[in-house]
């Protein structure tokens, strides 16, 4: 009965004595979130317009962070080596699409997974050999990235905000606002989701597939090196960021892969239940069970509904 | 010349349903498992201790992983994982009970591994594809959270770590710091050896045919017959038991203590590259996989500054790593994209050639 108590009454108790606490979590986890569904959508973009599940998203983010920063410290000022970190990124969309997709295309689905995991390989290597692998700072000064932080009085409470977490909750929204218009108003953005729909009859009302696919790896790319620079913002940027981008895929499967809204949905859900659990359940167990909480979360989820909250619903004929 | 089936006829069912059906074929695999055995007496204890029982080893877990991902079609990234449930299995049972055999408790971690598999196979009936791929995941982190996070495990050592006791077979020590590489490796090349037979005629029985029979299909599978979960926990605990084993040998025959993070996710993944590389669904492959990603870090440390230093540059360790990261990575594409059955086929094809020299067709 003690352990039943402790789990299912005593952490809302805690929650009703200190409600800044509370309020600080939900904001702490928020943040994560929406970092969490910037990453989740990369994956999505890819996955919408070429059906690869791109395992890589995670060492892109890592990767594009790395050059910004290696750059920096070369003696690049900071805005163009963020340029450059764009060009970069273009630069590896083609060569990809090249190098992997095209060879690979018409392959079953789960080799084309695989094919990304050798991507993610290859650009760790690439990247260490480069730029060595010991973490650095990211460039938040140069970038003129907000620092600081609000303290805001609440519930008898001090909630704690810093400026660069807002920062990076209004770069996510619009982040998200101009790729939704992107998709949803323009010219590729209508040739995107012809392919998503239907590779052949895309191609046979004469959209170019490769442009379509270097399009949405090069967009990828940029969401990669925006989260990049927010987490690394957060954290430092180094190759332990990787673990951050895993995260990345309970969220995918919590909002469906091929959603939007879900990963954003799935990104907020992941991020405020993993920080809820850490924090009031988590010493109960002896902490740190933020590595596989979100996973225990979305699985739970896949049980009652196999495709995620958002995606689309499979129907197999024989 | 050597290589020909001319004058070989079946005259019984027995005979044709064979899974080395030429007389050369059987002689072959004769002739390697007897060189290997001789290996034990020639090769020094580099040889056996660096590159020949981590090669066995991890060609153990390949096959593990093989029969889940190649056979049965279900990705699992969670290898690492089950491996190390094997190994801390392991480690408990010879810790309570010392005076059993510790090749009785290697086979028999083996088993918890398998339990804890089809407990986290169980989502497999409902969620498949990339969605189960994930949920593996959670298997790797979860479980290797329990490795670190329970103490009782490794008997509430200070280190935290797995360190070996001193076990004997026929009053040999094979496990503890006394045991020679010769030893070892003849007990993990025999319980390799056995363990690959057994999966060999699993693969080829009924068992592996409705494994082959979901991973091609698994509606039609299902309209068939065959029951659904049940096989696909079969192989999750075959899978696991094959990884469990391995696992326990990683640690207990070759390391000699270990910590949680041998079993972490990069470990999963290596696994899985031997899968790809060697071949999906090919017992030789996995052992073809496991020598390639095993060998090249070994080639390359040794290799390159053999080629480089007449030129007088200087290669360091770490760029080394970074290379092989590079190499593993570039050669999982190309394998993908040059033949995506990998090495096993490429065997495959110089079988046939042989048989039809020096014709080509």
């Amino acid at each position: 009965m003690d352990i039943l108590f402790k789990i299912f009454i005593e952490p809302f108790i805690f929650m009703a004595e200190a409600p800044d606490l509370l309020v600080q979590t939900l904001w702490e986890g928020f943040v994560s979130g929406a970092l969490y569904a910037l990453i989740a959508l990369g994956f999505v973009l890819i996955f919408k317009a070429s059906g690869v599940f791109n395992f890589a998203q995670g060492i892109m983010v890592v990767f594009a962070a790395l050059i910004l920063v290696g750059l920096y410290e070369k003696g690049v000022p900071a805005y163009l080596a963020l340029l450059l970190a764009v060009a970069a990124m273009f630069v590896l969309a083609v060569a990809v699409e090249r190098v992997v997709l095209r060879p690979l295309v018409n392959q079953p689905d789960i080799i084309l997974f695989m094919a990304t995991f050798g991507l993610t390989y290859f650009l760790i290597g690439l990247g260490e050999l480069i730029f060595g692998g010991s973490p650095r700072e990211m460039i938040t000064g140069p970038l003129y990235l907000p620092q600081g932080t609000t303290e805001l009085e609440m519930f008898g409470g001090v909630v704690r905000l810093q400026h660069l977490d807002m920062a990076a909750a209004v770069i996510v929204a619009v982040m998200i606002g101009v790729l939704a218009l992107l998709f949803s108003k323009t010219r590729i953005g209508r040739a995107l989701r012809a392919v998503a729909d239907s590779h052949k009859a895309a191609l046979s009302v004469g959209i170019t597939l490769n442009q379509i696919w270097v399009i949405v790896w090069f967009a990828a790319g940029i969401v990669a090196l925006v989260a990049g620079i927010m987490w690394g913002a957060r954290s430092g940027v180094s190759f332990a960021l990787q673990v951050i981008a895993l995260k990345a895929l309970p969220v995918l499967i919590l909002g469906g892969f091929t959603s939007i809204p879900g990963a954003i949905i799935g990104g907020l859900i992941i991020g405020v239940g993993e920080k809820l659990g850490e924090f009031y359940w988590g010493p109960l167990v002896g902490g740190g069970i933020e590595t596989w909480l979100a996973y225990a979360i979305a699985l739970l989820f896949l049980l009652y509904r196999p495709q995620g909250l958002f995606g689309e619903k499979i129907i197999e004929r024989i | 010349m050597f290589y020909r089936e001319a004058g070989q006829f079946q005259t019984n069912y027995v005979s044709d349903a064979a899974i080395f059906p030429l007389r050369e074929d059987r002689i072959g695999l004769g002739a390697i498992i007897l060189g290997a055995y001789c290996l034990a007496f020639l090769g020094n204890d580099f040889l056996l201790q660096a590159v020949l029982i981590p090669f066995l080893v991890f060609s153990l877990a390949a096959i593990g992983l093989n029969i889940l991902t190649g056979y049965t079609g279900l990705l699992s990234l969670g290898t690492g994982a089950f491996m190390g449930v094997g190994a801390y299995a392991c480690y408990k049972l010879t810790t309570l009970f010392p005076g059993v055999n510790i090749v009785v408790w290697i086979l028999a971690s083996g088993f918890f591994s398998a339990a804890v598999g089809v407990l986290f196979g169980l989502p497999s009936l409902r969620i498949k594809g990339f969605y189960l791929a994930v949920a593996t995941l959670a298997a790797q982190f979860f479980l290797q959270w329990c490795f670190i996070r329970i103490p009782w495990l490794v008997n509430y050592n200070v280190s935290g770590a797995i360190e070996t006791p001193l076990r004997t077979l026929f009053g040999i020590p094979i496990v503890g710091a006394t045991a020679t590489p010769q030893a070892r490796y003849l007990v993990v090349l025999t319980i390799v050896v056995a363990l690959t037979w057994f999966a060999s005629n699993l693969v080829h029985g009924r068992i592996g045919r409705t494994w082959i029979a979901v991973r091609d299909m698994d509606l039609a599978a299902e309209l068939m017959g065959i029951r659904l979960l049940q096989t696909k926990l079969l192989a999750f605990a075959v899978s696991s038991f094959y990884c469990g084993v391995a696992g326990a040998l990683l640690v207990f025959l070759w390391y000699g203590s270990a910590e949680n993070d041998v079993f972490d996710i990069n470990q999963s993944f290596f696994i899985l590259f031997m899968v790809i590389i060697g071949g999906l669904g090919s017992l030789i492959g996995s052992f073809f996989g496991a020598a390639l990603i095993y060998i090249i870090p070994i080639a390359l440390s040794f290799g390159l500054p053999l080629i480089l230093s007449p030129f007088g540059i200087s290669i360091g360790a770490d760029t080394i790593e970074h290379l092989r990261f590079m190499i593993v990575g570039g050669l999982i594409i190309f394998f993908l994209i040059v033949e995506p059955h990998g090495l096993a086929r490429l065997w495959q094809i110089a079988k046939q050639k042989l048989r039809v020299w020096p014709y080509p067709y």
